[in-house]
């Protein structure tokens, strides 16, 4: 499995409050063509919102998480980006469709993950709530890349991140720690 | 009711060298012994997800048709699929349903409620451009070369029995080989 991309850095709001429309410009940036969301009630007001009112990239809304870990492998296929936006709760509720689709087949499925009920500043890994500590654990034990967006200095790890997605052929998650300011 | 690969034998000979096929387990052990073709999208893990990664195929190949053979007990493992697809509405997405009441990949056991519940119906509610059902091989050889011309998304249900043995190697589905030639034959036409 490959190695993991956990980020080390000093976890705070590093360089100011999390911006969704700085967000949405890195996710244009890396050239994602189509967003697969469930509303997530940590990036909702910020991201999915300003999201759903832009003609690109294109929203497509699902009813479950693993759906969205399908269409994502096909637009894969195709040579298209996409970015799953959900919240942890759904990433659990997909784990087999993680597992085999985006593990076990190999394939770049990016997944920005809102961590509900995060304490703003305190790692994912030493949160008092059980369904956000479990998180990278998870994701450690799976072998899949994450990065720990915190603050307005963490979204210039999207990008990059995305980018090394799709290079590798591996499954990528950007974990949104605290509520992006719809501005 | 009709046989299965009776069914798809009738739709292979409408389909055509540019498309998409994603068949499911019992389904696509039936439909790589009638229609060998690297187009033919056999990786889509488990879970009932193929009517999902067909939409992924659909959205980002507009330019091709995109038929997913689906089976009841997946369809049942991804339902909200249904009113997902309806919403992001692909015209090229073609969704075949072998309904033969089981888990025939599984042993065979029965869907819940395998005779009472409605797959056409929750296509159509969900909000499919156009629904048929299929109980009789005449018609459908009829009618399926019609159906594939139509605008998507299409929901077809067939009524079938159960395939029965199958030589059910699923690296002949999902081995890296497959998956493989899959993303280049993709890529490449």
């Amino acid at each position: 499995m490959d190695a993991r991309a956990t980020s080390h850095d000093q976890l705070s709001s590093r360089g100011g409050d999390l911006s969704g429309s700085v967000i949405i410009r890195e996710i244009k940036a890396s050239g994602i063509e189509f967003v697969v969301s469930l509303p997530d009630i940590t990036t909702s007001e910020g991201l999915l919102r300003p999201l759903a009112l832009g003609a690109s990239p294109r929203l497509i809304r699902v009813c479950k998480e693993d759906e969205g870990i399908g269409i994502c492998a096909g637009l894969a296929h195709c040579g298209k980006r996409a970015l799953l936006l959900i919240q942890q709760t759904g990433m659990l509720d997909s784990i087999n469709a993680i597992r085999g689709v985006a593990v076990e087949y190999e394939l770049p499925i990016c997944m920005m993950v809102g961590l509900l009920e995060k304490e703003p500043g305190v790692r994912p890994r030493e949160s008092k709530r059980y369904g956000v500590r479990i998180v990278e654990p998870i994701l450690d034990a799976m072998g899949i890349a994450y990065h720990e967006i915190e603050g307005a200095a963490d979204t210039s790890k999207i990008k990059p991140a995305i980018d090394d997605a799709y290079a590798r052929s591996r499954p990528v998650a950007l974990l949104i720690g605290r509520r992006p300011l719809a501005s | 009711m009709m046989k299965s690969d009776d069914c798809l034998k009738a739709l292979a000979r409408h389909v055509t060298d540019a498309d998409i096929v994603v068949p499911v387990y019992t389904a696509a052990f039936d439909w790589i012994l009638i229609r060998p073709h690297q187009l033919n999208y056999l990786a889509h893990g488990a879970m009932g997800l193929a009517s999902s990664h067909g939409l992924g195929l659909a959205l980002g190949r507009p330019d091709k048709r995109v038929i997913v053979l689906d089976g009841d007990g997946s369809l049942l493992m991804n339902l909200g699929s249904l009113v997902s697809i309806a919403e992001a509405a692909p015209p090229n997405l073609i969704h075949f349903l072998c309904e033969n009441g089981t888990y025939e990949a599984n042993g065979g056991h029965p869907i819940p409620n395998r005779r009472g519940v409605d797959f056409a119906g929750f296509a159509r509610s969900a909000g499919y451009r156009g629904v048929h059902t299929f109980s009789d091989l005449k018609i459908f050889e009829q009618q399926v070369g019609a159906i594939l011309a139509e605008p998507g998304p299409v929901f077809v249900d067939l009524k079938v029995s159960p395939s029965g043995p199958q030589n059910r190697d699923y690296s002949l589905l999902h081995g890296p080989a497959v998956r493989a030639a899959t993303r280049a034959a993709l890529m490449a036409s």
